[in-house]
């Protein structure tokens, strides 16, 4: 079995969001970035244990400059036996989707993982598109993988409920919480992640066809106003006659 | 022409469906064109979606749309908008509406702006579109240049508004195509709200000291007629089911009114909630980060304070 593990760097959760001086670009100074929380603890990890039961090989992706390259060995460390880079900056989620289509196009992978969503732009639209670049089925927000030969049984977190299907293999998955539990790297996977293989490739040309304009901070929270803790009748006459919400 | 994905969850049109052609219909006023509201499989009372504004509401009745395939599906919007020449299409932030989005985009070559909260703005041949980044904690503003545009409508941005009549359904043949998804079972909890349509949530974290105390989070959320949600450590030690998560790892939602009692507020469950337009707060300790996020806050025994709470709001109820 051969999985392909799409990883995405993003700043840290705890980090402060802030803009250049004209908002139109992200201030990444003094940000600690991470590798995105949905595509290590879950995708990865579960295209590492199913390569552990079943054999094969688990490669890690990842769209993005040099500077991403501890990120990606922290993936070969966690478990990823090799890793790609394709060698720019992604400025939408349409030109990763397509970035990681091309690469997949001609390796034949089993299975394709990546997080339900990216922490930074929230948008959910990576795994999709790349599903429809390749022609293959689409799994979004699976909360359990389950591999028997080519079948796959899974679990999608829906509104309100799940919902239990199958697949055959190939298909793309986007991995939510439930799919598998974080990993630490060890020392063994730390020291063997630097030996690995990491290749660099050079990306496809795409046209753009969003463009960011504007990033702007939401208007600060006028800030808590405290109520009686005796004098609930208070906090419902605000939330009718202030909020407006009941 | 502006074509709506109108969302049938085994065969019913829900509040999303309702407010993704609200959307579109002031899209396409906006436009100066007609919508279009498209619906896939049986689908009860199709014709309703004509009074948020549906000029035409077309169904694909293929048995084969009973099931969710977001390839099957995405074929089937594709194909409806290539015949009545859509420039604008439009689906629901949901499960499945995100991954029909993103499909729709590669697929017709268009520019795909996901989980907008607003009205765009036309500017000649771009729209320019509004969405929650970062969590909730920043705001960016998209422009879509491609002659073809695609959005997905984040859930509770817009209220669902009755501005038409019913309109008579109009059968299309879309061809379902062999999709590859087998759906086996679906299995919802009946009689709720799901989070993400939620307009009040209450939520308890580890405050609440034990599962069997629950009541009170229960009854709150009964007279409220709220949905029900927890904190992580919570859902971690099996106290609540995991639907029950909001936050950062669990489900974001953005309901109108969000009561989080005995919730420290770590960055980690605001990421989830900070999109709420009113957060309450309930928690004895003064100094909880999550008071800094808060609109109303009450410092105080939630053993004492929710109880007193819901015997004030069902006073309320009873007088209103």
């Amino acid at each position: 079995m051969k999985f392909l593990v799409c990883i995405s760097q993003t700043p840290d959760t705890t980090a402060k969001v802030s803009f250049n001086a004209d908002g139109t670009e992200y201030n990444a100074a003094g940000v600690q970035f991470i590798m995105n929380p949905y595509d290590e603890w879950y995708a990865l990890v579960r295209a590492c244990e199913l390569r552990e039961a079943l054999g094969g090989t688990v490669v890690a992706l990842n769209v993005g400059p040099a500077a991403n390259e501890t990120t990606i060995r922290k993936a070969l460390a966690i478990g990823a036996d090799e890793a790609v880079r394709i060698n720019a900056d992604p400025k939408s989620a349409a030109f990763t989707a397509k970035q990681i289509a091309e690469y997949a196009r001609n390796e034949n992978f089993d299975i394709i993982f990546l997080g339900k969503e990216t922490i930074d732009y929230n948008g959910s639209e990576v795994g999709a598109m790349v599903a429809e670049y390749l022609d293959l089925p689409y799994v979004s927000y699976a909360s359990k993988l389950d591999l028997d030969g080519n079948t796959a049984t899974l679990e999608r977190d829906i509104e309100g409920g799940v919902e239990v299907l199958e697949v055959d293999t190939p298909f793309v998955v986007s991995a939510a919480k439930g799919m598998a539990e974080q990993r630490i790297p060890n020392m063994r996977g730390i020291m063997t992640a630097r030996t690995k293989p990491l290749k660099e490739v050079q990306p496809v040309a795409f046209d753009e066809s969003v463009e960011a304009a504007q990033f702007t901070l939401p208007p600060a929270k006028a800030g808590v106003k405290l109520v009686d803790p005796e004098n609930m009748d208070e906090l419902v006459r605000l939330l009718h006659e202030e909020a407006k919400i009941i | 022409m502006v074509l709506i994905f109108a969302e049938s969850p085994r065969g019913n049109l829900k509040k999303a469906a309702f407010e993704a052609v609200t959307y579109g219909k002031k899209v396409a006023d906006l436009l100066g064109t007609s919508c279009i509201a498209l619906t896939l499989g049986a689908v009860k009372d199709a014709g309703e979606l004509g009074r948020y504004g549906a000029g035409r509401v077309l169904n694909a009745a293929d048995p084969a749309f009973n099931n969710f395939d977001s390839q099957t599906y995405a074929g089937a919007i594709a194909d409806v908008a290539k015949s009545n020449g859509a420039t604008v299409i439009i689906t629901s932030h949901t499960s499945s509406g995100k991954s029909v989005a993103g499909r729709l985009a590669v697929r017709l070559g268009a520019g795909l702006v996901s989980g907008v909260n607003s009205l765009p703005e036309v500017n000649g041949g771009n729209l320019r579109v509004k969405k929650s980044v970062f969590s909730g904690k920043a705001v960016a503003e998209y422009e879509i240049t491609s002659p073809v545009k695609v959005v997905s409508l984040m859930g509770n941005a817009v209220k669902p508004e009755v501005s038409g009549d019913p309109v008579s359904v109009e059968a299309v043949s879309a061809n379902a195509g062999a999709g590859r998804i087998r759906v086996k079972e679906v299995k919802t909890q009946e009689g709720r709200v799901p989070l993400p349509e939620a307009e009040i949530v209450v939520s308890a974290g580890r405050g609440m000291k034990d599962p069997s105390n629950w009541g009170i989070v229960e009854e709150l959320a009964e007279t409220l007629g709220a949905t029900t949600a927890c904190s992580r450590p919570v859902a971690d030690s099996h106290w609540r089911p995991h639907n029950e998560h909001v936050g950062q790892t669990g489900i974001a939602i953005r309901p109108n009114l969000y009561i989080a009692i005995g919730i420290s507020g770590a960055i980690q469950h605001l990421a989830g909630v900070n999109n709420s337009k009113v957060i309450v707060v309930i928690n004895k300790d003064s100094e909880a980060p999550f008071f800094k996020a808060a609109d109303y806050g009450v410092v105080g025994d939630l053993f004492e304070v929710v109880p007193r709470l819901n015997a004030a709001l069902k006073k309320f109820k009873a007088a209103h």
